[in-house]
């Protein structure tokens, strides 16, 4: 049975696509790391509407609370390690 | 069928597909930001509320708005620090060529 969720999941799936396009293709790294940033926000939306499909919303949120939280230390530390003086040439 | 969480969730699409129609579109690194943190302000807001909506009121739906606060708040602070390492690096942001 195709209900409206899946239909939601398979939405964010190709918006995924999407961004993978920017993420290949950026002109700079900077373009690549919000692409990435982008891609995992759409997981971890992913991951609730998987949840809710499921029936076991109270399993998968806490998966997603987990991947927002590494998504975030991630981005963060990339950012500052680009930022620093000896990798400017790059 | 329409209940109100797949409505929530339907006006979440629009704004994610919007943000990501920018992300393509656009022509520097800045600008498609901007149009990336339409899906973290809207997008998120209107799917979390609906996927929220969806069991009733749970535990669950406590952790889901924990999610919405830490990406609310901290999004745009990976933007920033990315942003400003991409600025002092010397990515100029684009301007329209005068004729």
């Amino acid at each position: 049975m195709f209900t409206l969720y899946h239909f939601f999941f398979l939405f964010l799936t190709i918006l995924i696509l999407v961004y993978m396009y920017r993420v290949f293709q950026g002109p700079t790294v900077y373009d690549r790391i919000l692409g990435l940033n982008g891609v995992s926000t759409k997981a971890i939306l992913l991951l609730t509407i998987l949840g809710s499909l499921y029936g076991r919303l109270e399993m998968f949120v806490d998966i997603a609370l987990g991947y927002a939280l590494l998504n975030i230390i991630g981005g963060l530390a990339v950012g500052k390690y680009l930022e620093q003086k000896r990798t400017r040439e790059c | 069928m329409l209940t109100v969480d797949t409505l929530l969730i339907f006006i979440g699409l629009f704004f994610l597909t919007v943000a990501a129609i920018g992300v393509i579109r656009l022509p520097d690194v800045f600008s498609r930001s901007h149009a990336l943190s339409i899906t973290d302000t809207l997008g998120t807001f209107f799917v979390l509320t609906g996927v929220a909506c969806y069991q009733g009121l749970t535990l669950a739906d406590v952790k889901v708005f924990l999610i919405l606060f830490a990406l609310w708040h901290l999004n745009p602070v990976i933007s920033h620090a990315v942003l400003r390492a991409a600025l002092r690096n010397g990515v100029r942001p684009w301007v329209k060529e005068k004729k």
